[in-house]
């Protein structure tokens, strides 16, 4: 990582608290950050959940993940902007992905950050399979999460 | 030469990650490269026969209608679900 704006894939835990130092540390003027994290959930649908393999599309992942947050850096005026994402399997409860943004004030900060989860959700190259305790199966995309980052496209 | 990639459930589904296909003149657009695939058999026909098919062309988001070009990579996968 390096400057005010980068992405990654990683087949090694998260570690949010140096994610979020590195975004401070990246962006020592900016007044707000907000960070999200996303978990893999213990259970879905009322289906046991061990963890989740996370396919993605090397080359193309990493491309797109760029091309996001430059995106939302059009958008509204950042400090900086780091987006991390796990491949490979992922135990339930552990940390599938983290976006952080600094700005100058929360506004800018909060909407740019909801804004490149919606944008990762249905655009980046990853796909999740659902490890259970006897079987496995490849998660659906969801039509909710189309219609969240439809709100951005208008 | 073409490049031709699948992930997730289709990847599974054909039970072939990627393939290496000698270029035809005739495949002017992704389209063409997709109706030969599905040609390849009730297998192929039936896993590519998907109203929410996606595809990339040389790695960026691309459709149906696409042009095609010799030494191109083409990957088709079904809906993301990263997050």
């Amino acid at each position: 990582m390096s400057g005010r704006f980068w992405s990654r894939v990683q087949t090694s835990a998260l570690d949010p608290a140096a994610l979020e130092q590195a975004l401070a540390a990246a962006s020592p003027e900016a007044g707000a950050a907000v960070t999200f994290i996303g978990r893999v959930r213990g259970q879905d649908g009322g289906r046991e959940v061990a963890g989740l393999e996370l396919e993605h599309y090397p080359g193309m992942t990493e491309a797109s993940l760029a091309a996001l947050i430059d995106r939302v850096r059009e958008r509204w005026t950042l400090a900086a902007a780091a987006v991390v994402h796990r491949v490979g399997f992922v135990a339930a409860g552990e940390c599938i992905v983290w976006v952080g943004v600094s700005a100058a004030h929360r506004a800018d900060a909060f909407a740019a950050c909801e804004c490149l989860m919606d944008y990762l959700k249905t655009e980046a190259p990853f796909w999740k399979k659902e490890h259970g305790p006897v079987a496995a199966r490849w998660v659906e995309a969801r039509r909710a999460d189309e219609q969240r980052a439809a709100r951005w496209r208008r | 030469m073409l490049s031709v990639r699948f992930f997730a459930s289709l990847r599974e589904r054909l039970d072939c990650a990627a393939l290496t296909l000698d270029w035809q003149p005739e495949w002017a657009c992704i389209g063409d490269l997709h109706a030969a695939l599905m040609a390849r058999g009730p297998l192929w026909a039936e896993a590519l026969d998907k109203p929410d098919l996606r595809c990339a062309r040389n790695q960026q988001v691309a459709d149906l209608q696409a042009p095609l070009e010799d030494g191109d990579e083409v990957a088709f996968f079904p809906p993301v679900t990263g997050g």
